[in-house]
């Protein structure tokens, strides 16, 4: 008679599998898992207690590493924040830079999700695609800003640099190569059975779930709610350009599952596309930087403020003072919850399942600990 | 408009920001629910406790998809009875963003399912967002100190 | 005699080294970039293993929360001999950015010896490469057949 028994596992901080450091202990009965617990705070640095150190203006660098795939957006939230309550005007010309360096690095995001994906799936070749699209946007955001990942571009009151001479033609061209290379990977990858098996009908997660664990970005979408900050919220130039809002449509397996999930992400890339080319040819010319004191002190008050990256809306929550310093600064991030659901959705699906359910959600591990 | 059915919130507007409403903390579950149920607030959006000084507060961002709109409430809670009754039957989202106030600031959360902390080792001593926290020496060995 | 053996082991050893994949944050990232297809590392033989046990070389890259120090002090002390570590960008050298954290450790040689220390935030792949250059130069010139017993 042959005895089985549920044997615990830590999926631990360092693992090729895991999205940064990130544990899970998982309780399995051979492949398939009876219960997972989420072990996060591996990451914690301690950001919120360092802005009330470091200021306004000094926290502006932090934000890049809140989520360093995505930095450009988390800026962007940052100084949209402490505009609203400080009450400063952006010019014309720096919201549609912002727009652009925003929306070049969702692709960038979304080209390392897609390959992430893939390589934990078992496939590696794709990654080395989508890592190669990717230095092409590190150059461009080079000749911007000077940097390859921190890039501290987008700061209270406009962008720090204008972009110089010959960085629209580089940024068509690349994009005239990025959306051929997008349906070459969907021939290489997507669309491919043994990966559309592995992903779809996997981790379905439900509109009600969705919205009760406060899913955010394309998480949400996933489940069939269409939302998205750029339009239903809308902050910046993001009125004046028009773009398609996608929602997962269970095309795979069901409503909801990994599948789905994926494939608003390359398609997202497509609609960023377009967003990236009205932008660059509504950019009116002028300043890039509005006329700001050097010592920010907005005035006493608290604003919630949300901004849509690649990972869902990051929310800033700033009390102010009066002082040049906030006197409490919390960021709700996307990440966050989407860890907390997997000890929901997790209970019933084997191991490697979850492996592709926590890389579909795409999770990093600073938007999580902070 | 909500003052209707809430008789207890208390409107209060800055003068820079957004508005918000205080809630007596023994009304805090009967308020989100009727939010949720009447109102159609549907999602917790974030959830954060403040060390004021003198009295510690819990703020609760509600948002609802079909109208939207935010709602602010706010808990203010003595130093000394640092107890909230817990959301996260309402809202599950609330369950991990609950734990993390009590890990960073020591509120507790009356009837939470899983009260523990979430981002420092389960052995930390004190609670870092405190206005009033002082760093330890060292921990398990290794020397907190710059060089 | 000897001396020629010891350049060849040094050689093997130094044109294969197999890095362990441990990421903690934005480095992670850039040491991606620099496996990837523009800064090949694979053309000095280093590839990334998952695991400790099959590596030769720790390059910490990100920072390290003192939660997080402990399981990495247990990974270099699982690593075989001769093992070396390299640490990467400000985060991991002194505590960088996070100096002011209550959590954060303020540089990973409070835990474990450090062969080389890249600076940086995070550190080009062309400064990584010539990290690893030094290494390979360093590995080169040591003496293990002809270490005194």
């Amino acid at each position: 008679m042959i005895r089985t028994e549920e044997m615990t596992i830590s999926m631990g901080p360092q693992h090729p599998a895991t999205h940064g450091v990130l544990r899970f202990i998982v309780k399995t009965d051979g492949e398939v898992l009876h219960e997972v617990k989420s072990d996060i705070g591996y990451l914690h640095r301690s950001m919120e207690k360092i802005a009330e150190k470091v200021g306004y203006i000094g926290f502006q660098p932090y934000t890049d590493r809140l989520d360093y795939v995505c930095a450009m957006t988390c800026n962007h939230a940052y100084a949209l924040a402490v505009e609203k309550l400080a009450g400063i005007t952006v010019p014309e010309r720096a919201e549609y830079l912002r727009i652009i360096a925003a929306e070049l690095n969702r692709i960038s995001s979304h080209l390392i999700m897609v390959g992430v994906t893939a390589m934990d799936i078992g496939a590696f070749t794709p990654f080395i695609h989508a890592i190669r699209e990717r230095e092409t946007v590190n150059d461009l955001f080079e000749m911007l800003c000077g940097a390859r990942l921190t890039y501290n571009y987008v700061r209270i009151g406009g962008v720090s640099f204008d972009a110089p001479a010959g960085f629209k033609e580089k940024c068509v061209e690349f994009l005239d190569h990025l959306e051929p290379i997008i349906d070459e990977f969907n021939r290489l990858i997507s669309f491919n059975k043994i990966f559309v098996k592995r992903l779809a009908g996997v981790g379905v997660i439900s509109r009600e779930d969705a919205i009760g664990y406060n899913l955010v970005g394309p998480n949400l979408r996933g489940s069939g709610v269409k939302w998205d900050l750029r339009r239903d919220m809308p902050y910046s130039a993001y009125p004046r350009l028009e773009f398609n809002v996608l929602v997962g449509t269970g095309e795979a397996g069901k409503v909801g599952d990994c599948f789905d999930r994926y494939m608003i992400r390359i398609r997202e890339m497509i609609e960023s596309c377009k967003i990236i080319r009205q932008a660059l040819s509504l950019m009116p010319s002028g300043d890039t930087m509005a006329k700001i004191p050097r010592r920010i002190k907005p005035p006493a008050g608290e604003v919630y403020m949300r901004c849509e990256s690649a990972r869902g809306d990051i929310g800033f929550y700033i009390v102010s003072d009066g002082t040049e310093r906030p006197y409490r600064l919390k960021m709700r991030t996307g990440s966050f919850t989407a860890m907390s659901i997997v000890e929901k959705i997790a209970p019933g699906l084997m191991v490697a399942d979850l492996v592709a359910f926590v890389s579909s959600m795409d999770v990093v591990a600073p938007e999580v600990d902070r | 408009m909500l003052n209707d059915k809430l008789k207890y919130l208390e409107e209060f507007k800055p003068q820079a920001g957004d508005a918000w409403f205080i809630v007596p903390i023994d009304k805090i579950a009967e308020a989100c629910k009727t939010l949720r149920d009447e109102y159609k607030f549907d999602c917790l959006s974030c959830l954060t406790g403040t060390d004021r000084g003198e009295f510690l507060e819990v703020v609760y961002h509600i948002f609802s998809y079909q109208t939207k709109e935010t709602v602010v409430l706010k808990v203010k809670l003595d130093k000394t009875a640092l107890a909230v009754p817990t959301i996260s039957g309402i809202w599950p989202s609330a369950n991990w963003m609950e734990r993390e106030a009590y890990d960073l600031l020591g509120i507790s959360f009356t009837d939470h399912p899983d009260l523990r902390r979430i981002m420092l080792p389960d052995d930390w001593v004190g609670f870092p967002l405190r206005k009033d926290y002082k760093e330890p020496e060292e921990y398990r060995g290794m020397s907190t100190k710059l060089c | 005699m000897t001396t020629k053996l010891d350049e060849l082991l040094n050689w093997c050893r130094k044109s294969s080294v197999w890095y362990m994949l441990f990421a903690t944050a934005c480095c992670g990232i850039e040491l991606m970039q620099t496996g990837g297809p523009r800064c090949d590392w694979d053309r000095f033989g280093a590839v990334p293993r998952a695991t400790p046990r099959q590596s030769d070389l720790m390059i910490i890259a990100g920072t390290i929360t003192y939660k997080m120090a402990i399981r990495t002090r247990r990974l270099y002390d699982q690593m075989p001999d001769p093992k070396y570590v390299l640490s990467m960008g400000s985060c991991s050298n002194c505590g960088g950015l996070f100096q002011h954290a209550y959590s954060v450790l303020k540089g990973i040689d409070k835990v474990m010896p450090v062969d080389l220390y890249v600076p940086g935030c995070p550190p080009r792949p062309e400064a990584l490469t010539d990290g690893l250059l030094k290494l390979q130069e360093k590995m080169q010139s040591e003496k293990f057949l002809r270490k005194p017993v």
